[in-house]
């Protein structure tokens, strides 16, 4: 990367907030980096200033840019052990309580919010819970709430819902039509998809669980804090956060604000305040 | 390359990208490392995504350095070995730190070589030395490319030496290595990499007392 871009890149992030609101200063850079270099290929500019000078001037490309800045890459029960130590450790303490609440921060397609909500309707919970998904790209929520997956998809699903120890078929939860996969509408009727933005929103609701994987790792040190700080005040007391399988809090500010609660499949649970 | 300076003085870093027939070739390459070496090791092995990772741990117990799984913004240690998890990208950011991605698959892998390679490249510039082995796909000779476009050092395994032979004569035919060598040879040169001597004159006390 040469050192043109190096600071052409921060006064990018600059005009697309001050623009469009939608805040990517905080964003780990090497991956932004890539990514960049992939949209000045799609945009056929030769810098980042004059992609800068596009997406100022012609906001209609604007959204196309957003998916290259936002990732998008999702399945259905993605890592099952993650799932089965819900099941295991967090499911018999969220039936203690008359009403759930959940969060997906960062939801993307939706594949991790249906995941979800089947295995709380496995569990018998769903009929009880209301599962907030947000995510900063309007298309993508979109996506989600339409909840259409390629039907070449579903076998590896349902192997890892399988996996996952699921105890019913994913079948049951969707209609196969046209190379389609629908997800069943009883399930949509639990969840609340809205925008909202880690890097810039607050706090909306008190919840018992947090899923949030694979998002903090394209934040930097500083936007990750913010993020779990975000995490923290929502949580109820003794509330469970789930994050990634290769994310940790041990280089966060709030990694003395969590207890391990199954330290390979990275759930955690909200310490009482000392 | 200026031959007046000795390898080890320059190199801060080391990436190593390996696919089919990886495993066998690293074994002989890692524990060549002298634990004297100031740079950090990063390795991409492409392996089934729903692999459990335990890479680290093999070498762990035939290496002189430490061997870690890399994690997500951890801060990045000199005289370190980083393997890629499964599944994920490996990345340097700025600040000497490691970053994870999962975006999409680059040249069919996740890990791939030419992300790390690259964003290494970008952050090490002339001081990294980027290595191709093995392995049946093309991953890995762009990112190299751009290791020799900062001038950093490139070194490619022999093809005739390769289990798998299109990865490093993908490597050779976008550009000329500084060295394609023999498993062997290269373990020869990672062992010949002495840090830069202290400027205060002295040198270190390396050779830990016994506890």
């Amino acid at each position: 990367m040469s050192q043109e871009f190096q600071i052409e890149l921060p006064l990018l992030l600059e005009a697309i907030y001050l623009k469009y609101h939608y805040d990517f200063r905080e964003y780990a850079n090497a991956s932004l980096k890539r990514r960049l270099s992939a949209a000045l290929v799609r945009f056929g500019c030769r810098t980042l200033s004059q992609l800068q000078q596009r997406i100022l001037h012609e906001p209609a490309i604007f959204p196309i840019l957003l998916d290259y800045l936002t990732v998008q890459v999702t399945e259905m029960f993605r890592d099952p052990n993650y799932f089965k130590a819900l099941r295991e450790h967090v499911v018999p303490l969220l039936r203690t309580y008359p009403s759930l609440k959940i969060w997906v921060a960062g939801c993307s397609t939706g594949e991790e919010v249906y995941s979800l909500a089947i295995l709380l309707r496995e569990e018998g919970l769903l009929s009880r819970s209301l599962i907030y998904a947000t995510d900063i790209n309007p298309q993508a929520l979109q996506r989600a709430e339409a909840g259409v997956f390629d039907i070449d998809r579903i076998p590896a699903f349902t192997e890892s819902h399988r996996r996952s120890g699921g105890h019913s078929s994913l079948s049951d939860y969707y209609t196969a039509a046209f190379g389609r996969a629908v997800i069943d509408k009883s399930l949509k009727k639990h969840i609340v998809f809205s925008d909202h933005s880690l890097a810039t929103d607050s706090v909306f609701a008190e919840v018992q669980l947090v899923s949030c994987r694979n998002v903090l790792i394209y934040f930097n040190r500083e936007l990750q804090d913010r993020a779990l700080g975000l995490f923290a005040d929502a949580l109820c007391r003794k509330g469970f956060l789930g994050l990634g399988s290769k994310e940790s809090l041990r280089f966060t500010a709030l990694a003395g604000a969590f207890a391990d609660v199954s330290r390979e499949d990275r759930i955690f649970q909200k310490k009482d305040r000392a | 390359m200026n031959a007046a300076t000795p390898l080890g003085h320059r190199v801060g870093a080391i990436v190593i990208g390996a696919s089919a027939g990886g495993v066998e070739v690293l074994s002989t390459l890692l524990p060549a490392l002298p634990e004297t070496i100031r740079a950090a090791v990063f390795v991409v092995l492409h392996q089934p995504p729903d692999r459990q990772s335990i890479l680290a741990e093999i070498f762990s117990r035939k290496c002189k350095l430490p061997v870690r799984e890399a994690e997500d913004k951890e801060p990045i240690e000199p005289g370190t070995i980083y393997f890629a998890p499964p599944n994920y990208h490996l990345l340097i950011e700025a600040g000497a730190r490691i970053a994870l991605s999962v975006d999409d698959l680059v040249q069919f892998s996740r890990p791939s070589i030419d992300v790390l390679f690259h964003s290494a490249a970008d952050t090490y510039r002339e001081r990294l030395l980027g290595i191709l082995l093995t392995g049946w796909n093309e991953d890995g000779a762009a990112g190299l490319l751009a290791v020799h476009a900062v001038k950093g050092i490139t070194i490619v395994q022999d093809p005739q030496s390769a289990e798998a032979p299109v990865m490093p004569q993908a490597a050779i035919r976008m550009h000329s290595p500084d060295f394609v060598l023999h498993p062997r040879a290269i373990a020869d040169l990672l062992h010949g990499l002495e840090p830069a001597p202290a400027t205060s004159g002295t040198s270190p006390a390396r050779a830990a007392p016994a506890p």
